[in-house]
Parts: C-alpha cells; structure tokens; sequence
C-alpha cells in the first residue's frame, strides 16, 4: 500500500502499477477483434472489405450464429451444453415453412417457435429430471431433430413464397439497417439485461459456479437448468425461421454444424465451458469474430480446406490468450 | 529453517522465522488463518521457494526448488485437501506416478497391492489395498495419504488439519499411528486449531503471528490459555466460556419435529427449539446429525413424520420452501456448499434474498450493494471490495460471508453445521458471540459442532444422536465438563 509521497507529481510506478493490474485476459476478445479488423481494412482494402455492402454481408450471415449464442451463453453459463441447436433450426425451418405453406404465416410462425421450445423443452427435461448429462442428451436430439426434419420433407426444401414472411424474418431491410441485424440487435440486448440484472440471470451464474451451493441457497437448479435448455431451443427455433426467411425456403440442412461456430463464439467472447461465469456482449463478439475471419478469408481467395484451417488456428489461439492463469 | 522470509506482491507474509525439528517428534504449528503457517510448509515441501534464509536438513543445506527436490530430501505432506485421485484405488493411488513395472513393461498391479499392504502393515491399519478410494471413508483417505508418504521413504511428514473430517474413534486411531511413527524415527509437523488435540499429541509447539514466530516451547511446559493468548495476541474476552443469556428463554416452540424419518439415516426424532434457545446436536460421524438437519433444510425428503414450524405444519420440497418459512441453514462444508468461490462477496450474499430484492425480476443493485457494505461491516469481515471474488479471502473471513448470506434472509431459526470448522481462534470466538447474541433477539438456533467445547459454550440444551435416533437429551446445567459430554457422545458411562 505504498502512497506516493510527493503529491501532484506524475507517479510513473503507479502508471506501470495500473497497466500491470489491468486484466486484459478479459478483453482479449475485443482486442482480437479489433486488431482482426484493422488487419483485414487494409490488408484486403482493394477486394472491397470495408464497403458497406460488404460489412452489413457480415452482419447478415452472423446474424443465426448471434443469436444462438446470445441463448447458449445462457447454457453455458449454468454449467450445461446444447449440441442439438444446429439440428433444431433446422427442424424448425421445415416445420415453419410447411405450416405457412399450409395455414399462412401466423401458424407458421408459431410452429417454427413451438418447434424450438419443444425440443428444448425435451432437453431440459430430461437433463433437469432424470440427471442425464446434457452432453448426452442434447447429442442425441441431434439425430432425433435432424433425422426428423429430413424425414418430414423427404429431404426436399420446403419453398416460402410469401414475402411478408421473408422480409421481416431476414431478407427485407428496415430502412439502410437488414432486418436480420435488428434481429440481433434485439436479442442481444434482451439478453445482456437478463444476465446482468435480472435474478434469473445471477441464479443461472450461480447454478454453473456451484450447483450444490446454489440449491443450498434456495435456488432451484433443476428449473434453472431446464429453462435455460428450453429457452436455448425456443431461439433455437427462431434462428431456423431465419435462415428460411433469408433463403426463403425451409431445408434440412439449415444450421447443420451451427452448434461448433456457436459454442466457439461463446467461448471465445469469455464464458467459462465449466459455467459460473458469462457475457453476451462477448459472445456476440466471438460470433462476429468468426464471421469476420470467414468473410476475410473467403475475399483473401482461400479455398474453403484453406479456410477451415485458418478458422482453427484462430480460435485456438484466442481461447489460449483468454485463459486465466 | 532459519530466517525465513517470504513475500508475495510486495506484501510479507513470511519475517524471519526460525523452525526446527527434531527427529522422532510431533512438532505443533499453530497460528491464526494469514498467520504464514501454510507458506511456510509449502517452502518445506518446495512448492514455493523463499527470498531469503535457509534450511537444512539432518545438518545439510539445502535448497527446494520443486516438490521433487523435497520428496528426495524425505519431507512428505499430508495435504487438507487430498491429492487423491477417487477412481483408483488405494494401492495405485499409493504408486501413482511411481508403479511397478512387470517383466514385460506393463504395470504390475499385483505388485503394488503387495508393497501397499506391507505399509499398511507396518503402520498396524486395515485398508483393503484393492478397493477404489471412493468406497472408502475419508478416514481410509487419510492413511491412504499418509501410506503414499511412506512408501516415498518420508521421514518429515507435514499434517494440516488432518481430523477436520474424521470422528473422535477415527482421531484416535490417527493419533496412535502418529505415535507409531514417531518411534520409528519420523518427525510431524502437525498444524491444526484445535487446541485439546495439540496436547493431546504433541511434544512441542511454535506459533506464528503475522508471519513472524512469537513462540516455540514444549507443550508441558505450557497451558492452553498462554497458548491460546499467543496465537490470537491479545487476551481472549473468555468466548469459549459459558455465558448465562441475558434475555431468558421464551415458551414458544419455534420449531417442532415428531417422529422425522428420512432416508436410512434418520429413524425416528423429535425436536424442540424454543425462541431464544440455543440447542446442541452431538453425536459421532454417521449418527445422522448432518443428515438430521438436511431434512429440516428440505435438501433430503421426508420419509414420514412431521415438521412443524411456529405452530404451522410445513412439508419443504426444496431449500428454497424451508427459507421461505424463515428456516437458514450454514452447511459443513463452506466450499463445496455454501460459496461460488469464483463469484464476488456481493453475488455470494445475495443469492438466497435475490427474490425479496427484485421487483419485476430486475434486481435492486443499489439496494442489494447497501445491503451486502451494511452486512460486511456488522461482521467485520476483512476484504478490500465487495466485488473481489470470494475465493480471495481467508476461511474465516469466508465462513463470515456464508453466515452475513443467511442472516441476510432475517431467519427466525438458523440450523448451523460446523460453524467453525476450519477457522482460527479469534474468528471463532467472533463466531460464538454472533451466535449468542442472534438467539438473544429471540430467535433459535440449532448447532452441530464436533468441537465439543464450542458445544458446551453455546448451547442450553444437547442432543445426542446416534443410529439416526436421539440417544440422549442433557440440559446445559446436567453437564459440568467436556468429559462428561465427550463419554455421553461416545456411549460409554
């Protein structure tokens, strides 16, 4: 507790004291994607990066992984893991896309949602009342969902004609802004103000720091932890209705291989995989990341092995840099 | 180990301290949480290395630089948190790192079985060397720990707070193992808080006060109060001594449990607390007193029976219906169960009330921030901000932030099991006043405790429990002294 003794003069060991302390570990998403930035503006200045069109392309194809991750950081934050989200977008799609094309869009709108909550909802049960792992589980919805999504369409996609559905759920824009980053914009806020101030969220904390001393405490963890899932599915299900808003066209394929980008979002933005603690700010930073360096690398030329590789190395090395000591 | 310093981030927690040890002898450390005994032994074994000093080992300078150099040099550690791995079993967790290879390079287990019952042997126990530790009881843990010392070739071994989990039977058997050893040559350095064990075992004592050595001395030529004054540096206000309450015990029954069965533990016990008294629960490991008191919490469900609370007949499906009822409960196990080390002081003591400071499931933070800085202070718990992770802190001071947590609720009944385990000698008499003055408001209190003088400074009632039954009822006046109390505990007249 050394106080400096001359007072007014500029204490050069309290500055480098400051720099020492600031724990940059938990900024490193910001800065790494800053600097991922600044590297691609000028480095792929020419191939057009920085223009409009280009940035709000990111957006646009971020924006399912964003709001995904805006729900697993949810999940992960309370010490569990969803691996079927991928799977139930797609679901959803078909499922949305089928119910438009047979009652209009309101019921379509409502089946894709119900889809997501009912498959989360399954999750969380059977992770919250049988204590099955939710690795398990949730591994096991993934066939279920997918196999069911391919089965109901005999693999066909499911074409959505009508606009007033497309446009909102992801091809119109709302003015200069595309509806899908509203979309995210939305959702992430929501999300951050459940998890910060809300009495969920901190029970969610508290549930992934220590089950045992959260339910000591009064909180009930098993519907904690089904929420959580059920509420993951329920977004879940919104992705899938705007992947067919923005492709116009429910598929099984939608999502497929979502749940990796997301947890890696998610993870990189700084959640702790063992729970406890979460940001949604960072994880829509780590999905932006990722769909950062995937646009960057696809307008650098790369073929697609080239990409994978790079993507790898990337996360790799970001989660590394964010380890606390 | 001469003139031993040790300082992390510019703050001393080591001043010059000597130790010495002598051969074949139990060598007592004491010293209250932060008073530097744990760094110390950790340079021992060499998971930290000193700033300045020496050490030497039978005459030899030496230096550690990792836990390996030490184990060479003979010096072993019993750890209070087991370095076990519960899936193996005792044997391969006696060899870890160091198994026997057969002829054809592959591990020979059956070899290790033998080697491992041979130290078993010598150290005159009964531990199955095949069986996986997580059958076993923490007692097992323990001489399994001590074996893997052993079989190291150990001839320092390093003790820290080894009977914090063990019964007084298991404590016992420890204590004549330790003795054992001693004969055959080995030194222990036993750190603990518990004052009657330290004479009970030990040769010689040295405490530790801020880092620095106030005192080393043979324990016969000392008595436990100048002990007690040495560690904690200032007379002791007498808080381990019965004190008549003040505002008297009232008539209503503030908490009522009939003919309670729960699991296979509990089979069959009535209770009665009154407001304004403090009841004791004793009984050995396994005689169903945590168990006793999980039931009441809601955390295990009731078989059958009743539990009634101020006149209201209540059937508690979780913790959170026994809060709701102005039930609290600080659990045994201050890590495991009544923290989230990893989150701040404020998040940790809000938790339980994060209901009654919401309004529309938004959280009051200012409210809940004025709340935490009111309760920290009343406690005088020593931390720099109340957004530091808790984990940062001292067990006592840590063990104050489980207790401000469930006074923070405004219980009627606060249910305590092992309130001070694991916490020094000044928090604990801090402790025990808190406790008094609480069931003064008029509240009850029931107490589980181990530390049978704690027991009889407090409580105005004790039940002993054992089979999952209450064995016997003492009023605090039929009780005149520790043994008396112990030999109720122990089933023998």
């Amino acid at each position: 507790m050394a106080t400096p003794e001359v007072t007014g003069r500029f204490d050069r060991s309290a500055l480098v004291g400051a720099v020492k302390a600031f724990d940059w570990r938990a900024y490193v998403i910001y800065i790494a994607f800053v600097v991922v930035f600044a590297v691609f503006a000028i480095t792929l200045h020419d191939e057009g990066f920085l223009t409009e069109n280009n940035l709000l392309n990111i957006g646009r194809q971020t924006a399912t992984i964003a709001v995904m991750a805006v729900a697993m950081t949810f999940v992960i934050g309370a010490a569990q893991i969803d691996l079927s989200i991928g799977a139930t977008a797609g679901l959803a799609s078909v499922t949305a896309a089928m119910a438009i094309a047979e009652w209009g869009i309101g019921a379509g709108i409502l089946v894709g949602l119900g889809t997501g909550l009912l498959v989360g909802s399954v999750n969380g049960a059977l992770v919250a009342g049988f204590a099955i792992p939710s690795f398990l589980v949730t591994l096991g919805m993934l066939g279920i969902a997918h196999g069911t999504a391919q089965w109901i369409t005999d693999s066909a996609p499911q074409p959505i004609l009508d606009d007033t559905y497309n446009n909102p759920f992801g091809s119109g824009d709302l003015g200069p802004v595309p509806s899908l980053v509203i979309w995210v914009v939305a959702i992430v806020v929501i999300g951050h103000i459940v998890l910060r101030k809300t009495s969920y969220g901190r029970r969610v904390l508290a549930t992934g720091g220590n089950t045992v001393a959260a339910r000591f405490s009064g909180v009930n963890t098993r519907l904690i932890t089904f929420l959580t899932l059920a509420i993951m599915g329920l977004v879940a299900g919104l992705a899938g209705m705007l992947y067919a808003g923005r492709l116009h066209s429910g598929r099984f394929q939608w999502g497929e291989g979502d749940e990796l980008s997301v947890i890696a979002a998610v993870i990189l933005g700084g959640t702790s995989l063992f729970g406890g603690r979460a940001t949604v700010i960072g994880s829509l930073f780590g999905a932006l990341m990722i769909g950062l360096i995937n646009n960057g690398l696809i307008l650098m030329g790369l073929d697609f092995s080239q990409q994978e590789i790079i993507r790898g190395v990337i996360i790799v090395l970001a989660v590394a840099l964010a380890r606390r000591k | 180990m001469r003139g031993i310093s040790k300082s992390f981030s510019s703050i001393r927690v080591l001043d010059d301290v000597d130790f010495e040890l002598e051969e074949g002898e139990i060598h007592a450390l004491a010293g209250g949480n932060g008073a530097g005994k744990s760094t110390l032994m950790k340079i021992l074994v060499g998971v930290y290395t000193l700033d300045e000093g020496a050490f030497e080992v039978d005459g030899q300078r030496v230096d550690f630089h990792t836990i390996q150099d030490a184990r060479e040099a003979g010096v072993g550690m019993v750890f209070q948190e087991f370095s076990l791995v519960p899936t193996l079993t005792v044997a391969q967790n006696v060899f870890l790192t160091r198994e026997s290879h057969g002829r054809t390079g592959l591990i020979d287990d059956r070899d290790s079985v033998r080697r491992t019952r041979e130290l078993f042997h010598t150290m005159e126990v009964d531990v199955d060397p095949r069986r996986p530790l997580d059958e076993l009881p923490t007692a097992h843990w323990q001489l399994t720990e001590i074996a893997k010392a052993l079989s190291q070739n150990a001839r320092v071994l390093i003790m820290d707070e080894p009977t914090t989990a063990l019964a007084r039977t298991e404590t016992v058997q420890l204590f004549s193992l330790m003795r054992r050893l001693q004969e055959q040559g080995i030194s222990i350095v036993y750190i603990s808080h518990r004052m009657g064990e330290i004479f009970e075992i030990c040769d010689r004592i040295t405490v530790l006060r801020d880092g620095r050595r106030v005192l080393t001395e043979e324990l016969a030529k000392l008595t436990m109060a100048q002990v007690i004054d040495q560690i904690v540096g200032r007379k002791l206000e007498h808080a381990m001594e019965w004190k008549e309450h003040s505002v008297p015990i009232d008539a209503e029954v503030l908490l009522d449990v009939r003919e309670l069965v729960s699991g296979t533990m509990i089979r069959g016990i009535d209770l009665k607390l009154r407001a304004g008294e403090i009841l004791g629960l004793a009984g050995l490991m396994g005689s169903g007193r945590s168990e006793l008191v999980r039931a009441i919490f809601g955390i295990d469900p009731v078989t059958s029976g009743e539990i009634v609370v101020r006149g209201r007949r209540v059937s508690l499906a979780g913790p959170q219906d026994a809060i709701a009822v102005g039930i609290a409960m600080i659990p045994e196990d201050r890590r495991a169960q009544g923290l989230v080390l990893d989150h701040s002081i404020r998040d940790n003591f809000l938790l339980p009330i994060l209901g009654r400071l919401s309004h529309g499931g938004f959280v009051d933070d200012r409210k809940g921030n004025r709340l935490a800085e009111s309760f920290v202070q009343r406690l005088t718990i020593r931390m720099r901000s109340i957004d530091n992770p808790i984990r940062l802190l001292s067990g006592g001071n840590q063990q104050k932030v489980v207790i401000a947590k469930w006074l923070g609720t405004e219980p009627q009944i606060l249910i305590m099991d092992e309130p001070t385990a694991g916490v020094d000698i000044g928090t604990k008499g801090e402790i025990v006043n808190m406790i008094r003055a609480f069931a003064e408001a008029g509240h009850g209190v029931v107490i589980i405790s181990s530390e049978l003088p704690e027991l009889l400074a407090v409580s105005d009632r004790v039940l002993i429990l054992r089979d999952g039954r209450v064995a016997n009822e003492l009023d605090r006046r039929q009780i005149s002294t520790e043994e008396e109390l112990h030999h109720a505990v122990q089933a023998v007249s």
